[in-house]
């Protein structure tokens, strides 16, 4: 048997979340650097499972498959279609630089406690999160899915309930009540899919006999495994209701701006540019693979909530007041737009989706790690707090409005092709439904703009005056997430060659076909 | 006699036990009523057994009561023991067991 | 020859980048650096211009396919290029245009810290509205039409400090995206009708889909289109858009980003020659805006806002133009070629002006200026005689071409429309005669400001004044190259086509009709403003005046509307997502506390009522069974 490499990836850095959590109290600055190494060298395992994958090859590749609990049928199977392939490599490549902007986060206030070691536990929790994010990417079977799916909550839970940004201004006291209030209804929220969805993975079993992902959607194929149609729809319900929280889907979302406000920004990254795609992409393989029929008979409901999360997302976005709960209302704007395309079922909505997937979680990376700059600054999080910034920090200001704009999908930066591909893909079967999302491009105008006025422009107020420029840690964590929105602005085709296959096998399991033009199907 | 008659006095006998119980507040009293049911549900098993002609009601009678005695010694030290600290056998006042 | 196309484009955008990210290092010489770039993209067009010229007219036309941009099962996007005459009198217009105001910006950006990002700035735009016009599809041309709302959003913006320079950039980008989501739903309709949106595919298909559909991508090209030209309804911006540096109101907001509409309608022809329901909606937008903007322009005291109602006007007429399909074409690109040398020459005076009276605007305030700056006098004045079509002048030609191509239209449209760009034609000439003699006529008006500053107003240097003698030289003499011979027409006519229109009325008629309005316009701005002295603090004017000073309240409608209504939609959908949505999950929770707390007095300790509870249990239980047994 050949070098388990998908193993390796996920196995990386779990071992290194026990070793960076073994750091002693005093060696903090080596826990820091231990997780960074660690990160870095999962990114290269990444490149390598990247550059391993073809393309043109089997749709699973670099499978993996071991005995686990006979007795149920559980298997320990791994492999990557496209999709996943880019997901693990856009994973692996933002964790480097949460840590990075995560450097300082977790310092202890207080210095003379030996036995306190919170740094130690937030680089070890977010390697540990990375662990198992790249496992749920890389499963075939759904009960190996399900369990690492929920075991993400734990080190999340923590990483949001157990560090906040340093300066509040409501105190220390209040914050931590935010903070503990925003963990329980993270955990809360995501815990109640993930029991739904137990119960449709025990309902699957006694169906299917078995977890194997592969072997079920053959027999699924083939005609050999007959679902009723309710229970195809009852199990497709549990599954996806999971996956809308983790999403999330309107109306599932309250959870996302509440924990993303209250987290450090490194850790509000994580959620939004890393955990939740875990929902989206498990809508992509398990939802449409197992339940294709059950797939389409929910899709209007489905492309009507994913419309209202796109315009309810983007309104919210402009009404707040929090830099950070903004970028949490886009995000789920954005994730409507994900949604979308994946229930749209035609191949440009569908490849549009995974762009999506992975352009939205470069361009919130960007964004949101230079809000958090700007927060670290300050110590606060109210818009009204800041004025002419870009006169005291114009390199800030600059990286921020290029993070912007890719949020507002600006055509020359990644976050636009993916944007117009779910729009044209969706529009090609629901006309109405795309132009009703075309909208969301003025909204997303509204709230970035809005946002960069207030922040950016207009004189300077005297608590931004002394304002450093980013430093050179800062522009380290930047300036490679600003080069890649751009290069796959220009030149996505090395991520399309990568995702198309798969797209196409995965419209083949929902038996869709792409519709025509008028002009040929006139033909 | 017709054995029907010796189950009505068994309901009989019950009803009068359980209405003790719920209504006498204290505990010896209860005590007693409890020890009457009993008794009446023995009566019961026995009728039945004659009734169907076999032994499995008097078997039942004897274990029942056999746990009832030691039902008593139980009781009656718990009975005891409640008095000592609370210098009272009202089951009213022995009412901690609540959130 | 072809590979030099994306050379066009290049040679700015690495000017951009150099100049963003240079840093201060590059702050001395950046200004060199960004006009350099700027002239070599012209170099390569007049070199291109020359290999064109020396071929076939039909073959004129490169294409240049650079890489496959997003290739997605059944959608084909690539980055090419296509440069053909359309393209190449844009490209001329653009890099020429584009190098003049560069080589302007030099001096009137002097004492300005951050004259190395305006230069990367204008570099940037010089790319993407270079893109714009080389794009070979509809996906491409997004981006730059996209970029170029960017690169006039960071310029509009560049005095950032200043709040209303900051929101009146938000406004243009966030107006420009209404007009985007029309671009993006025309594209989307391409797709699904034709499978593609490169030009050349799509316009040759038209005739094998229906009317409406055509209409439908019509009308969604003319809402992108009012966007970026400014006109009527998404017209709101432009004014606001003179918060700017005056080189940037002359560049992107008057010569060349603003004409994108047109350039759009003129290059989708084939789509709209086959819709003539949204060609008419075009002609109606082109004569209601060329009204509009020339009402506001008779009504502004800032020089830079007349200005602008004058461009908005004028881009009417050539809307206008255009959606009088073949017969206008032509004259629609040759009246906005004309119109990018004189407009940028007012603006650059306007700008040459500012500069000697301390960046005053008002036009109450300056007066009598024609001794103290002769050659912005000058300039400015030729620029004022091309736009109001003083007979020999560039803006005669084209306008006059387009009256009678409105005439020729036919019909009682064919007499409204002429009718609607004569009447435009003598207020243009008021409103240009009331600016010119506001700011070079009368007496001077002028105050020291608070501070005790009196302007000393004075000729700009020399690398302001030498754009200007060129702008006005194309001023004076481009239109009669153009239009004797008809030359500028076969030029252009492989690409746009033309059919010769029958007018109802001679043309020589319609010339003389112009010149008796123009005389007309002209003499009632002298009567009003040249005959008496002008006061300092505006009249209250009548009620019009008033609409036209708050640009015929547009703007409130859109603040109270759009604005405000807006703000309470955003607010209560905060409030509903607090209270309501998150409201019902956390409702639960609280229901359920409720519940339990209730179901927890049951349990008092008491042990006589769990007694009761235990034989009520009972009781049920055998009541159900003997239930159950009786059925």
């Amino acid at each position: 048997m050949s070098f388990p490499l998908l193993t390796a990836t996920a196995a990386l850095p779990a071992l290194g979340a026990i070793a960076t959590a073994a750091v002693p109290a005093a060696r903090r600055t080596m826990a820091k650097w231990l997780a960074l190494i660690v990160s870095l060298a999962t990114l290269v395992l990444a490149a390598i499972v990247l550059v391993r994958f073809d393309p043109a090859g089997d749709r699973y590749q670099l499978t993996e498959s071991r005995a686990w609990i006979a007795d149920f049928g559980v298997r320990y199977e791994l492999g990557v279609d496209g999709i996943a392939v880019a997901l693990i490599a856009l994973t692996a490549l933002l964790i480097p630089f949460v840590i990075l902007a995560g450097w300082h986060d977790a310092d202890p206030l207080e210095t003379g406690n030996t036995r306190w070691r919170p740094t130690q536990g937030f680089f070890a929790l977010i390697l540990a999160v990375e662990a198992m994010v790249i496992i749920s990417f890389e499963a075939t079977d759904v009960f190996l899915f399900y369990i690492f799916f929920e075991a993400m909550l734990i080190p999340m839970y923590f990483l949001i309930g157990g560090f906040g940004d340093r300066a509040h201004e409501h105190g220390e006291e209040t914050a931590s009540t935010q903070r503990s209030y925003a963990a329980v209804k993270f955990l809360l929220y995501n815990l109640v899919g993930g029991l739904i969805m137990l119960a449709a993975v025990i309902g699957l079993y006694v169906v299917a006999g078995n977890f194997s992902l592969t072997e079920i959607a053959e027999a699924r194929a083939n005609g050999s495994l007959d679902m009723a149609t309710n229970t195809e729809r009852w199990l497709f319900l549990g599954f996806f209701f999971a996956f809308a929280v983790k999403a999330p889907l309107w109306p599932l979302h309250t959870w996302l701006p509440n924990a993303m406000g209250e987290a450090t920004t490194p850790v509000a990254v994580l959620i939004t540019a890393v955990v939740d795609k875990v929902g989206t992409f498990a809508m992509l393989r398990f939802c449409l693979q197992l339940f294709p029929e059950a797939s389409k008979w929910a899709t209007p409901v489905i492309l009507v909530l994913a419309l209202i999360s796109i315009i309810y997302g983007a309104l919210l976005a402009v009404g707040q007041r929090d830099i950070k709960r903004l970028v949490a209302y886009a995000s789920i704007s954005h994730f409507g737009f994900i949604i979308l395309g994946i229930f749209a079922m035609t191949s440009q909505g569908q490849s549009g989706a995974t762009l999506y997937m992975v352009n939205h979680g470069i361009s919130t990376a960007a964004l949101m790690l230079v809000a958090g700059f700007l927060i670290s600054r300050r110590g606060s999080r109210l818009i009204a707090d800041y004025g002419g910034v870009q006169k005291v920090a114009p390199v800030l200001a600059g990286t921020f409005l290029i993070g912007g704009l890719a949020t507002l999908s600006l055509p020359g930066l990644a976050p636009f092709v993916s944007e117009f591909l779910v729009l044209v893909g969706t529009y090609a079967r629901y006309p109405v439904v795309g132009i009703i999302a075309t909208f969301g491009i003025v909204l997303a105008a509204l709230y970035v703009l809005v946002l960069y006025q207030r922040t950016m422009t207009g004189p300077v107020k005297p608590e931004v005056a002394e304002m450093p420029d980013l430093r050179v840690r800062e522009l380290v964590v930047v300036t490679p997430l600003i080069v890649l929105l751009i290069f796959l602005g220009v030149y996505p085709k090395p991520l399309t060659d990568i995702v198309n296959p798969a797209v196409k096998q995965t419209m083949s399991d929902v038996q869709k076909k792409d519709p025509q033009p008028e002009v040929e199907a006139a033909k | 006699m017709n054995p029907v008659n010796y189950l009505y006095l068994a309901a009989l006998l019950f009803t009068i036990g359980a209405t003790g119980v719920l209504i006498r507040r204290n505990a010896i009293v209860v005590f007693m009523c409890v020890e009457l049911m009993l008794n009446a549900c023995n009566l019961a098993f026995v009728t039945f057994s004659r009734m169907h002609g076999n032994l499995d009601g008097q078997v039942i009678a004897f274990f029942t009561m056999v746990v009832a005695a030691a039902e008593v010694v139980v009781g009656l030290a718990i009975i005891v023991s409640l008095f000592r600290s609370r210098h009272s056998a009202s089951v009213d006042d022995a009412s901690l067991m609540k959130l | 020859m072809e590979n030099l196309i994306a050379l066009l484009v290049a040679a700015p955008l690495l000017g951009a980048v150099v100049l963003l990210c240079g840093g201060r290092r590059l702050d001395a010489v950046g200004h060199w650096i960004g006009t350099a770039l700027a002239a070599c993209s012209f170099v390569i067009g007049v070199v291109l211009f020359v290999d064109m010229l020396g071929k076939d007219a039909e073959h004129r036309a490169l294409m240049q396919h650079l890489f496959s941009w997003i290739p997605v099962e059944g959608f084909q996007a690539d980055v090419a290029f296509q440069l053909d005459q359309l393209s190449m009198t844009f490209v001329l217009l653009i890099s020429g245009v584009g190098s003049l105001i560069h080589v302007y910006s030099i001096g009137y950006m002097e004492h300005d810290e951050r004259r190395r990002r305006f230069f990367g700035y204008l570099n940037l735009f010089l790319a993407a509205m270079l893109m714009l016009v080389l794009a070979d599809n509809y996906l491409l041309l997004y981006v730059g039409w996209e970029g170029v709302g960017l690169a006039s959003y960071l310029l509009i913006g560049f005095w950032q400090h200043k709040p209303s320079a900051a929101t009146a950039a938000k406004k243009a980008f966030l107006v420009n995206r209404v007009g985007d989501m029309g671009l993006s739903i025309a594209i989307m309709l391409m797709f699904t009708t034709f499978g593609t949106f490169a030009f050349g595919p799509v316009l040759e298909a038209t005739g094998e889909t229906s009317e409406g559909k055509l209409t439908a991508i019509a009308l969604m090209l003319l809402l992108a289109a009012c966007g970026k030209s400014a006109q009527v309804p998404l017209q709101s911006w432009l004014g606001d858009a003179m918060e700017g540096p005056t080189p940037v109101s002359a560049l992107i907001h008057a010569a060349t980003m603003v004409t994108a509409g047109v350039y759009l309608i003129v290059r989708s022809g084939e789509i709209f020659n086959a819709a003539p329901d949204a060609q008419l909606v075009v002609t109606v937008v082109g004569a209601v805006t060329l009204l509009f903007g020339a009402i506001v322009g008779c009504a502004k005291d800032d020089i830079k806002k007349a200005l602008a109602g004058s461009t908005m006007s004028q881009i009417g007429y050539m809307i206008l133009a255009a959606g009088l399909g073949p017969i206008g074409y032509v004259f629609a690109i040759m009246h906005l070629v004309t119109h990018g040398f004189f407009k940028a020459g007012l603006f650059l005076g306007a700008g040459s002006v500012m500069h000697g009276m301390n960046d005053e605007v008002d036009m109450r305030k300056y007066g009598g200026l024609r001794t103290y700056m002769p050659v912005t006098f000058v300039t400015f004045g030729l620029g004022y005689l091309a736009i109001i079509g003083f007979p020999g002048l560039s803006g005669f030609f084209s306008k006059d071409k387009i009256i009678e191509a409105a005439f020729a239209k036919g019909g009682t449209e064919g007499w409204i429309l002429g009718g609607v760009a004569l009447l435009g034609a003598a207020i243009t000439a008021y409103y240009m005669t009331r600016v010119m003699l506001m700011t070079f006529f009368g007496e001077k008006r002028w105050q020291p400001d608070e501070n005790g500053n009196e302007p000393h107003p004075h000729e700009s240097p020399r690398s302001m004044t030498i754009p200007m003698i060129v702008l006005a030289f194309g001023s004076v003499f481009a239109g009669g190259i153009f239009a004797i011979g008809d030359r500028f027409l076969h030029w252009l006519e492989p690409v746009t086509e033309h059919a010769h229109g029958h007018p109802p009325v001679s043309a020589l008629t319609v010339t003389l009709a112009t010149m008796v309005v123009l005389v007309i316009g002209a003499g009632t701005a002298y009567v009003q403003y040249g005959r008496r002295p002008m006061p300092v603090v505006a009249p209250r004017g009548s009620l019009l005046t008033r609409a036209a000073r708050r640009d015929l309240l547009q703007d409130d409608f859109n603040h109270v509307v759009l604005v405000r209504g807006g703000e309470h939609l955003t607010r209560s959908l905060v409030y509903v997502d607090h209270t309501l949505v998150d409201g019902v999950v956390n409702g639960t929770a609280a229901s359920m506390g409720g519940l339990s707390g209730r179901l927890r007095k049951l349990q008092n300790g008491y042990a006589r009522s769990y007694a009761v509870s235990m034989f009520g249990g009972v009781a049920i239980l055998i009541a159900a069974t003997l239930l159950m047994r009786a059925v």
